[in-house]
């Protein structure tokens, strides 16, 4: 039992990992896909084609539209429909280039192989440049343009890249089935990332929920020759993939409130960001492609799935090929059941960092009636940032954005466990991410008179 | 199809879950306080429970015309501990007066669960034992299911205390009474089942130890301090852990989460105050034991003790 974790609050939910045992299939390729401009954290995407262009996989299709944003290129081969606003997930109304597909023709100088390259490149720069040609964002939630993140500000110094295996929202399986599947080619890409932040010490958090996948590390870097990497089984408690938690967790540090992990030498990746790394840089294979989970807990066994999507396609698509959404679904969820966001347009387009669709049953998804708060202080006790909702909430109904800053409201990481805590149902949470968007207003227009 | 913000699923524990727990952790205390006082024991039990919901679901349908919140269990809970906390021989008229005290004044008046400044089971009781003085310290034993013609009766060993001198009290104390305790409150019979039901709240995560412990650990280093330097004046820590409503107090009066602090440091705190001002009561006040007044009083400072106490917040100092 690892009694290595982070040190404030977190919750227990049940893993519910009804799809580990699913090995990775590839989807076949829709009629037409969709591709947003908003694939990553920052300023969205420029369309460098025009309707009626003929494109091929791999193909740029569009380039950073500022400093922290990304390339996005095309899924498949074939025929630029239309360029136009379309709904995404969050209902937010995104640019997205509609491909006709014709087929998978790749563009030329992409290594399709399977053959593992384990030669690290010298050069610390062409990695980096392969890495932003390839449109590599991270894929553990936030999707922050990877490039940025492994080139800190002058004046910073990285000490120790940590490889974010935790996976700790339940349901979820696709890190864990990569970790299985793409081992070395992870491993690989670590070392890529290590050889950027220069030799820094390399760790592989994975939560002991795992075994197969701790073990199948270790045995692969046995294997390989790079020095300075290591697998370091965690307590399965969630938030433990959280960046704060991970950290504090690995190198028992606190990233100060307001501050970037890299203040304190830390550098958190994704297992998936450094298989598409990998990819990037080995192969010169731009990020297309990622692994999704269909699951939930009314979804029988045979229909559980982790899938290889290429971006761009709807979720009713793969839905559909999934076999339709099950009988007793009550909600439909993109992510972890604790972070996800609920489904309210289903024609919207996967994109780079899509996790999952989740079938949640109405009675583990419905939330009880609100009554009072009893005091209980549960929602404190499982704050993994050691804020107090309780407070938070009432704060914000009495409008004290004044207190609410004092209270470290903007240090929320919206993780989810006070709600799933709070045996009166109060939706803490809901008030929390408004008094947060408040307080951060303040904060910013601060900031900006200075 | 349900479309909502994060986080889709729940740990599924309610209030009515929490305070289900918190009767089934009774439920060893209130067997043994059965078997040993009998039929009026039950029957207090009985209109302490019933008048507690009753009056509750009567003030929020009548007066604060507000759907009803005695499924949540609350009422069930003050029932049994104002029950626990009154003497066998109480009469049951007595018992509904103190439950309108408990429900009426102490919980309601203030708007119900989670609003409360005063634990209304104490609430209820206190304001039993300052207005019938005759009925709350009659503590004659009443026939029960098991033998218990051993026992004292007349005074608690509380009560005994100026009557024998400290040192032959502290004698009548043995590890006898861990287990077997008659006379006084129907409650507080066995340290034991107290006990027992208090593992089960920490075990099932329900409460944190350290209210209980703070409360345990001020009591035995006080009446240590002071039995050393005066045994013939002075009570022992084992006679004060053991009597007059300790334990009772500590493991589910004290706890109670509404009118305690948030706080991991602010409960140690609170545990201490009241740990303090019951061996003050004891030693140098004019009633026998104080757990009530205790928790009453450290109920006041509790808003202060929150506003002071926080958790350790990530990042900061």
């Amino acid at each position: 039992m690892s009694k290595i974790t982070f040190a404030i609050g977190g919750v227990h939910p049940d893993d519910a990992k009804l799809s580990r045992g699913c090995a990775i299939e590839v989807l076949p390729l829709p009629e037409t896909l969709y591709v947003s401009m908003a694939q990553h954290l920052g300023a969205p995407a420029k369309p460098i084609v025009a309707v009626g262009d003929k494109v091929r996989t791999g193909q740029v299709i569009a380039e950073p539209g500022g400093f922290i944003s990304a390339f996005v290129h095309s899924p498949a081969s074939g025929t630029v429909k239309s360029i136009s606003p379309r709904k995404d997930l969050a209902g937010n109304n995104v640019t997205h280039i509609e491909i006709a597909v014709e087929g998978d023709e790749w563009v030329d100088g992409v290594d399709l192989s399977n053959t593992l390259v384990t030669d690290i490149p010298d050069d610390r720069q062409f990695i980096l440049d392969r890495i932003k040609a390839c449109g590599v964002v991270g894929l553990g939630g936030a999707t922050f343009p990877t490039h940025v993140k492994l080139n800190p500000a002058p004046g910073s110094k990285a000490e120790c890249l940590i490889l974010n295996g935790a996976e700790c929202e339940p349901y979820l399986t696709s890190d864990f089935r990569i970790m299985l599947e793409r081992t070395k080619e992870i491993i690989v890409g670590a070392a890529l990332m290590q050889k950027v932040l220069g030799d820094v010490r390399t760790v592989i958090g994975i939560e002991e929920n795992k075994p197969e996948a701790i073990e199948a590390m270790r045995k692969a870097l046995a294997e390989l020759p790079y020095k300075g990497i290591e697998v370091l089984p965690l307590k399965k408690k969630y938030p433990q993939g959280g960046e704060k938690q991970l950290i504090q967790a690995v190198m028992h540090r606190e990233v100060a409130s307001g501050g970037l992990p890299i203040s304190v030498g830390a550098v958190v990746q994704n297992v998936a960001t450094s298989l598409a790394v990998y990819e990037a840089v080995q192969k010169n294979k731009p990020l297309i492609t990622n692994v999704l989970t269909v699951t939930g807990n009314c979804l029988p066994t045979e229909r559980q799935h982790n899938y290889l999507f290429r971006i761009g396609m709807p979720l009713s698509y793969i839905i559909s090929v999934a076999g339709g959404v099950p009988e007793g679904a009550a909600k439909l969820v993109s992510g972890g059941p604790m972070m996800g966001r609920a489904i309210a347009n289903p024609d919207a387009a996967t994109v780079k960092g899509s996790s999952s669709i989740l079938y949640l049953s109405e009675s583990s998804t419905r939330r009880g009636t609100e009554s009072m708060c009893i005091r209980c202080g549960r929602c404190a006790q499982a704050c993994p940032m050691g804020l107090e909702p309780f407070l938070l909430r009432r704060l914000y109904a009495a409008g004290d954005l004044a207190a609410l800053e004092a209270n470290a409201v903007q240090d929320c990481i919206e993780c989810g466990c006070c709600l799933y805590s709070c045996p009166a149902y109060i939706p803490l949470l809901d008030h929390i991410r408004q008094a947060k968007v408040q307080v951060m207003g303040v904060i910013r227009a601060r900031n900006a008179k200075k | 199809m349900i479309v909502s913000p994060n986080p889709h699923i729940h740990a599924s524990v309610s209030t009515r879950s929490l305070m289900l727990d918190v009767i089934i952790a009774l439920c060893p205390a209130v067997i043994v306080s059965f078997l040993y006082y009998g039929l009026s024991e039950i029957a207090i039990m009985a209109v302490s429970v019933a008048s507690c919901v009753v009056l509750e679901w009567a003030i929020t349908k009548y007066m604060l015309k507000r759907p009803s919140t005695t499924g949540d269990l609350s009422a069930i809970v003050t029932g049994i501990l104002l029950a626990m906390n009154l003497p066998p021989t109480c009469p049951l008229w007595v018992v509904f007066i103190g439950a309108l005290v408990a429900i009426a004044v102490a919980k309601m008046t203030f708007g119900g669960i989670g609003q409360n400044i005063f634990n209304p089971a104490i609430t209820g009781r206190v304001f039993l034992l300052v207005s019938f003085p005759t009925f709350m310290t009659d503590w004659t034993v009443p026939a029960g299911f098991i033998s218990n013609v051993d026992a004292f009766s007349g005074a608690t060993l509380l009560g005994q205390v100026p009557v024998l001198g400290a040192l032959e009290a502290d004698k009548l104390v043995g590890l006898q009474t861990f287990f077997r305790n008659i006379g006084g409150s129907a409650g507080e019979i066995s340290a034991l089942a107290l006990l027992v039901g208090w593992v089960y709240l920490l075990v099932r995560k329900v409460i944190k130890p350290w209210i209980t412990l703070s409360i345990f650990a001020t009591v035995a280093v006080i009446a240590a301090v002071f039995h050393l330097c005066d045994p013939a004046q002075f009570t022992g820590p084992l006679f004060n852990l053991l009597t007059g409503g300790v334990i009772l107090g500590a493991c589910f009066m004290a706890t109670d989460y509404v009118t305690s602090p948030m706080s991991t440091w602010g409960g140690v705190i609170y545990g201490f105050g009241i740990g303090f001002i019951v061996m003050m009561i004891r030693y140098f006040g004019s009633y026998p034991e104080g757990m009530s007044f205790a928790i009453l009083l450290m109920n006041m400072a509790v808003p202060l003790i929150d506003m002071k106490f926080h958790q350790r917040k990530y990042g900061r100092k």
